[in-house]
């Protein structure tokens, strides 16, 4: 094996050893006191699983983007709120490292990201801009007499674990001047910043990832806004990085009720062995349903693999298209496959104090299509489809 | 003014919040208030008036960034651009 597949390897070890240790551990009690996973976010911290992707140079293990998204896939078997913040957090770095653009004042970050394991969370979703990413309302203003300086105040209405995390990524319009579209990401400081918030937190699923709503508030030097404009960050990479790391967590959610959905049917039969067992049927079924997810969440991370650097090809519309496509998706499958297994276990699987239970996975899995609403996504395919040639 | 023929086209369907006759031939159309969506139909009437195809390696935001991209790209397709 190559040095790289050697780090990959033990880096997923790790990652499998905590998923199974602690992340399934603490899942069902994260999930009902809509509680932050403290404990996984801590044992990613001790094995330095929050700098993963920073490159050598910058101190950290330069794990490829292809195991990150393995072990989005090996915590969401185990818990998908668990999966949720270890795959946001990625999708920072993962910008951060990718736009660099040679900032000395982001290098530094990440240099710190590494020894300190920060927790970053974005603030990327708006009051007033109807769930879309592409337009912001709240901008970066100029401090009078301080040219070094900004402020900002942005109405999220939800920031994902923001008051467990150590620094925000967030998009603001470039200056009071400019227009809804023309945005930039600034990296805020927790310390630099206040959050007050806006509502509480009890949603149906995807409990732990604590994301209610915030009033978000904070003085910036101005080093720390992202030199590349975000609609080029947010199609070269935050979007497709987020497809693919959710649709891995998506398929781990999916494949963990399939397995449930598998035990129960397993030990019908060795209750009974020689009579036909009628969930061995249905569970065939499922077999199809998640095979084709898993066909699709592979499929894309290959044609991402193959086009990652090549940021022109990323920018095509073609390309867009295929990364909404595994969005919309994934995240109308697994639901599906949830779903159906749930239907194997019957009653077993609809409580939630048995082995078999698959009801956490069920509201987890209704999240992703919420997660940028899917009809928003729709919409904007529909109108690429109109001019993309090959898709 | 250069390339009046795009400005119209541009003008008519890029929902712009500025005058088009105002930009530069550089200035960034995204900037002047043209979203995707706008941008969809700029390139549709850009194909309709120009009996043309822009091939999938054209269709991303840099090429419709501004009338020169616009007209530089149309002329790569063999377009004369007035």
């Amino acid at each position: 094996m190559t040095v790289a597949a050697d780090r990959d390897a033990a880096f997923l070890a790790g990652i499998d050893q905590l998923a199974d240790a602690i992340a399934a551990v603490h899942a069902d009690d994260v999930d009902r006191g809509a509680r932050f996973p403290t404990e996984t976010i801590d044992a990613l911290r001790e094995q330095r699983a929050l700098s993963a992707l920073v490159p050598a140079e910058y101190g950290g293990d330069g794990i490829s983007f292809e195991a990150v998204a393995q072990a989005c896939f090996v915590l969401g078997r185990r818990c998908g709120a668990s999966a949720m913040v270890f795959a946001m957090h990625q999708i920072q770095v993962a910008t951060i490292v990718r736009h660099l653009d040679g900032s000395p004042w982001f290098e530094d970050y990440l240099r710190e990201l590494v020894a300190d394991q920060r927790l970053i969370a974005s603030v990327t979703s708006e009051v007033g801009t109807g769930g879309d990413m592409s337009r912001s309302v709240a901008a970066l203003t100029p401090i009078d007499g301080d040219p070094a300086r900004a402020t900002f105040e942005k109405q999220a209405p939800t920031v994902s674990y923001g008051a467990y995390a150590d620094d925000l990524l967030v998009t603001l319009r470039a200056s009071p001047d400019a227009g809804p579209g023309d945005q930039v990401a600034v990296l805020a400081r927790q310390s630099d910043t206040t959050l007050e918030p806006t509502g509480t937190w009890d949603p149906l699923g995807m409990r732990g990832t604590c994301s209610p709503g915030y009033v978000v508030r904070a003085e910036v030097p101005v080093a720390q806004v992202m030199g590349a404009p975000f609609p080029s960050i947010s199609t070269e990479s935050m979007v497709p990085i987020s497809h693919l790391l959710w649709s891995h967590i998506w398929l781990g959610i999916a494949t963990d009720a399939f397995d449930r959905a598998r035990a129960f049917v397993r030990a019908a039969a060795r209750r009974a062995p020689g009579e036909p067992v009628p969930a061995a049927m249905k569970l065939s079924h499922v077999m199809t349903q998640l095979s084709l997810l898993r066909a699709e969440v592979h499929s894309a991370m290959q044609d991402w693999t193959e086009a990652e650097a090549d940021r022109e090809r990323l920018s095509t519309m073609a390309f867009a298209l295929r990364f909404n496509n595994l969005k919309l998706a994934a995240s109308e499958q697994a639901p599906r496959v949830c779903q159906q297994a749930m239907g194997v276990c019957g009653i077993v699987g609809f409580k939630n104090d048995t082995p078999f239970s698959i009801g956490r996975h069920l509201r987890d899995s209704m999240s992703a299509s919420l997660m940028v609403a899917n009809e928003r996504i729709h919409q904007t395919n529909a109108g690429l489809l109109l001019i993309a040639k090959e898709v | 003014m250069s390339f009046p023929a795009v400005r119209e086209i541009v003008s008519e369907h890029g929902r712009l919040s500025v005058d088009v006759t105002t930009l530069s031939d550089d200035d960034s159309l995204y900037e002047a208030g043209m979203t995707s969506h706008a941008s969809v139909n700029v390139m549709l009437a850009l194909e309709d008036a120009y009996d043309v195809e822009f091939p999938d390696e054209m269709l991303k935001r840099s090429v419709f960034e501004s009338v020169g991209s616009i007209s530089s790209a149309l002329s790569q397709l063999d377009v004369q651009v007035a």
